[in-house]
């Protein structure tokens, strides 16, 4: 009792009533992509409680600065950002050293990818990429330009809000998570299908980023605000543990 | 006991200052789907560009990592059988040994293969929908309590139309002794579904020697792969 939690503590159970549900007809393609079976829950084992370990060393000094890292001789048009925020587990603890990785259009709403076939044009100076580690405190920032809407095709006229995609892996597999930001303000917001599948309006206000005026870099940058939760990890009491204790300290 | 402690690090950061109960557990943010690019964030050469110095990939293992050399291929289908081109993996296994490099992992007598992290990603390519993974056999890790689970290799998939990511497990057909035991497994109350977790050794072998299995996966409809609630 009162012990601080081992580091193979397993994950709370993840509370699906946050999330939204796999098959929603609104989002068209998940129709067919949606599991129709039950899925198995499991207890957790080393298996769910490890996840890889990353290192700044794996990353480069660009990674996290998505308006000079694919400049090709000049800048990318848009309008320049800085997004930034916490991780932080479902305990209130900070997500240290977990890996962020973000993607995104351009301002134009192109991606910078062989499917897209967009009219929006691609921007020489901009991949649309960036990658970092949060620190001790499960911060995290990153430099870019705003991306723009898009149409797309579900219902002939969806148009996707901007957003800026989320990649997280944490201190375990079952920790990583997957998401979009939306940025405070933007009037396609209501609309938007995908947004749209978030379990509730309290959901749909844990994606959208705010600006943050007091980030501002001054005569450079707007900022946004973007703090993000992801599952609690805490110790198991008593026996029914995730491995045995060692020899050295088993009791 | 356990609310205190609960408390003394919700405290911390930004949201803290709304919660008055001791007892306060966050909503976890909501997932999202990671859409038709989401190559882009997590592959970017297979959007069609360079941008990283350091990319992550789906060679897990090197010439030096230590166990048996094994390709794990296969192709994801959606509810009417059609091939997806979109997906991307991710794999998370033990070593040889089975032993995870994670310092969670406090499994007597194993040691970490420094040429082994045991991670990986790989994409179902754009044209032909294979995924394709270079890795080593997994060892067997301590399950719950002590069960001894069977090699095993964590998969996680998402892309378009996947609105939280699957959670699954790859297990081996050469194994089918380890597998009958395996606590997982055999959670499993239809046991016709538990052969959708079974990668099935091919009877080729690449040019490096390396074994093939095959591992499809079927998001929904008849033999619907295994996703786990983890």
């Amino acid at each position: 009792m009162g012990r601080e939690p081992q580091p193979d503590a397993e994950f709370m159970m993840r509370d699906t009533t946050s999330h939204p549900a796999a098959y929603t007809p609104q989002y068209k393609t998940s129709v067919l992509r949606s599991p129709k079976l039950a899925l198995i829950s499991l207890q957790h084992s080393l298996s769910e409680v490890t996840a890889p370990v990353f290192s700044a060393s794996e990353l480069g000094p660009l990674d996290n600065d998505l308006i000079l890292n694919y400049a090709k001789g000049g800048m990318p048009i848009g309008e320049r950002i800085v997004v930034h925020g916490y991780v932080h587990d479902q305990l209130g603890r900070p997500l240290k050293n977990a890996l962020v990785e973000v993607w995104q259009c351009n301002a134009s709403g192109r991606y910078r990818h062989k499917k897209d076939q967009y009219i929006g044009t691609l921007d020489p100076n901009f991949g649309g990429c960036g990658r970092m580690l949060t620190d001790e405190n499960g911060y995290y920032a990153f430099r870019t330009i705003k991306p723009g809407p898009y149409p797309w095709r579900n219902r002939v006229n969806d148009w996707r809000p901007a957003h800026i995609h989320y990649a997280i892996s944490g201190n375990g597999w079952v920790q990583r998570l997957v998401t979009q930001m939306y940025f405070e303000g933007d009037p396609l917001i209501r609309s938007c299908p995908i947004l749209g599948v978030a379990p509730s309006e309290e959901q749909i206000r844990g994606l959208i980023a705010l600006q943050d005026i007091g980030a501002f870099v001054q005569l450079d940058s707007r900022a946004y605000r973007f703090d993000l939760v992801l599952r609690g990890q805490r110790a198991t009491l008593f026996e029914n543990h995730v491995q045995q204790a060692p020899e050295g300290e088993r009791p | 006991m356990s609310g205190r402690r609960e408390h003394r690090h919700g405290l911390e950061g930004p949201r803290a200052a709304t919660g008055g109960s001791a007892l306060v557990v966050r909503r976890e943010t909501a997932s999202q789907t990671a859409g038709p690019y989401v190559h882009i964030g997590l592959a970017p050469q297979a959007a069609g560009f360079d941008i990283f110095a350091n990319n992550f990939g789906s060679v897990v293992a090197s010439d030096k990592t230590r166990g048996e050399k094994i390709r794990i291929e296969g192709r994801v289908f959606d509810g009417i059988g059609t091939v997806l081109k979109d997906i991307l993996i991710e794999i998370w296994q033990a070593n040889a040994e089975g032993k995870y490099a994670h310092p969670a992992d406090r499994q007597p007598g194993k040691s970490i293969d420094p040429a082994f992290r045991g991670w990986g990603r790989a994409c179902t390519d754009l044209e032909t929908g294979v995924y394709a993974f270079d890795t080593i056999k997994p060892g067997p890790v301590e399950g719950r309590n002590g069960r001894r689970m069977a090699p095993h290799v964590n998969a996680w998939i998402v892309g378009r139309g996947i609105n939280l990511a699957l959670n699954t497990r790859i297990y081996f057909s050469d194994e089918a002794e380890a597998n009958a035991s395996d606590p997982v497994l055999n959670l499993i109350e239809w046991e016709q579904r538990r052969r959708t977790l079974v990668a099935e050794r091919l009877d080729r072998r690449l040019d490096s020697g390396a074994a093939v299995y095959r591992f499809d996966i079927r998001l929904q409809g008849d033999d619907e792969t295994v996703f786990f609630d983890v």
